[in-house]
């Protein structure tokens, strides 16, 4: 690790003011430290804004829009009653990533801002046009069965890793920021960005800005009654998605009034399926509806090298994740939260 | 800012001064209080080896900036027996055999026993195993870990209720 300027400042204004080049926030640092570790990351200061006062609530409007501070760990968001019962397949996400000890650690802000997982980004031997802009990209020709098939470029097939992200992308989050030029919105959907020709450009944040919540409005809530995440993994815990799925529907009279459908591990960033959404808008649930709204999703996809499976895989995991969201929220968040292999459970838990 | 930070450790306050702001919760104990049941097997998150509470939470304590830490409490697996009296998880891993060569066992019993204070598994070993995923052990003694958190856990329940009483 590379050493390092530590500040902590007291305020928000005062961490703003410590932001900018060279300089990187330091929330739990399950991520930061990680990197730095292996060398990724090399900031020449640190400004701790784990303690800043006011980032750490969970409130809710009269009108039901939740707002979340950027400091809630994944932990206490994921078991918050009120949250779980308003957007469960939020809830099932944060449970089904990491690891407990993780969760108790990570932070809303930081899970939006954590890096890819491409081990050629990690590798500061490898070229990696994310990490070292005009390097290259080893992990084109490399070992990259897990990388994206959507969205990439031939500069960088790199995917994001979270899980949280992909419910958060489909609900229309809000992400609320702020920098040396006061505070802003920014709409989830164009938080991260694809690589194009630019991929150390990850996010739509100015040098200097720091997420302070995220917004979920209240007509989110309307597809709790449907509302899963299905997430493929290589092992059934504490792992990152192979291909993960949020779907929601809201159902009148047997007809899907509104669907919401997103998918992780696929793209540089949370893939909104919005043509697969339209697909499905007025129909009747059926196989029929979800086998043509998977095709939908994925018409695009293309394998950046091994992973042509990840397509057919996708479109599969996405009819799952309708079907389970048709068949309705389960009462409690199963015991292994968002496994296509979770056996029915019998314990009791939080709903 | 000055690098002198406060903690208490195992029920003892302790002041510290740093050196050097890299070190990590896990290297401080280690290296500098000389408290080695938290052991770094992978410094980087992925076994659980390095587990304490912190302020009563389980984290991994090499991911984890001593410095970030100022003022917090923190339980090292060196603070959970009282005097010759074993803590109820250590009692049931070793009833159960839940280990073999030993050295993931304090991330293990630590990890256990923040995963008994959250209270979220009830008695299905499904959600212990999966509350539990994040300690790694090679012997593969997952099934004698599996059985002793829930054994401990209905310990360390009667003993509330017998409090409460």
């Amino acid at each position: 690790m590379n050493r390092f300027d530590y500040v902590r400042p007291a305020s928000l204004a005062e961490a703003i003011a410590a932001g900018g080049p060279g300089s990187a926030f330091l929330a739990a640092g399950t991520n930061l430290l990680d990197l730095m570790k292996g060398g990724a990351e090399r900031p020449q200061r640190l400004v701790d804004i784990s303690r800043l006062p006011g980032l750490d609530a969970i409130e809710w409007s009269a009108d039901g829009d939740v707002r979340i501070g950027a400091l809630v760990r994944n932990a206490d968001l994921a078991y918050d009653a009120r949250f779980q019962k308003a957007f469960p397949a939020v809830a099932e996400a944060l449970l089904a990533g990491a690891s407990a000890q993780l969760r108790n650690a990570a932070t809303l802000g930081g899970n939006l801002m954590q890096r890819t997982r491409c081990p050629y980004f990690y590798d500061v031997a490898s070229a990696c046009n994310r990490r070292a802009p005009g390097s290259g990209c080893d992990a084109i020709g490399g070992e990259n069965r897990l990388h994206a098939v959507l969205g990439w470029s031939e500069h960088c097939i790199a995917t994001h890793p979270s899980d949280l992200c992909v419910p958060l992308s489909a609900l229309d989050a809000v992400v609320e920021v702020e920098g040396p030029h006061g505070r802003r919105e920014i709409a989830f959907e164009a938080l991260h960005l694809l690589p194009g020709e630019t991929p150390a450009r990850e996010t739509a944040l100015a040098p200097g800005e720091l997420i302070i919540a995220v917004r979920l409005p209240a007509q989110a809530a309307a597809f709790a009654g449907h509302a899963r995440y299905l997430k493929l993994r290589e092992r059934t815990s504490y792992a990152f998605a192979v291909v993960s799925a949020a779907a929601a529907l809201r159902l009148e009279g047997g007809v899907i009034q509104e669907a919401r459908l997103a998918l992780g591990g696929v793209a540089a960033k949370p893939w909104r399926a919005r043509q697969a959404e339209a697909v499905m808008a007025g129909a009747s649930p059926s196989a029929e509806t979800f086998a043509k709204a998977a095709e939908a999703a994925l018409a695009d996809a293309r394998p950046s090298g091994e992973n042509g499976f990840k397509i057919e895989l996708a479109r599969r995991i996405l009819v799952r994740a309708l079907s389970l969201a048709l068949e309705g929220t389960p009462e409690e968040t199963p015991a292994l939260p968002a496994s296509p292999f979770a056996p029915i459970s019998g314990a009791s838990d939080v709903a | 800012m000055s690098l002198s930070i406060s903690l208490t450790i195992n029920g003892q306050p302790r002041a510290v001064d740093l050196d050097d702001p890299r070190v990590t919760l896990l290297d401080l104990l280690r290296e500098r209080l000389h408290l080695t049941g938290a052991k770094k097997g992978c410094d980087r998150g992925q076994c659980g080896a390095c587990t304490v509470l912190v302020d009563g939470r389980r984290i991994n304590s090499c991911l984890s900036l001593a410095l970030s830490l100022d003022g917090a409490e923190i339980v090292t697996i060196e603070g959970l027996a009282e005097g010759e009296r074993l803590h109820p998880v250590q009692a049931a891993f070793i009833a159960h055999d839940a280990f073999q060569c030993g050295f993931c066992t304090p991330g293990q019993i630590m990890s256990a026993a923040g995963l008994i204070a959250e209270g979220r598994a009830g008695e299905d070993p499904e959600r212990v195993r999966e509350l539990m995923s994040g300690n790694i052990c090679r012997c593969g003694a997952y099934k004698g870990v599996t059985e002793a958190v829930l054994d401990a856990q209905k310990v360390l329940t009667d003993m509330a209720r017998e409090d409460a009483a």
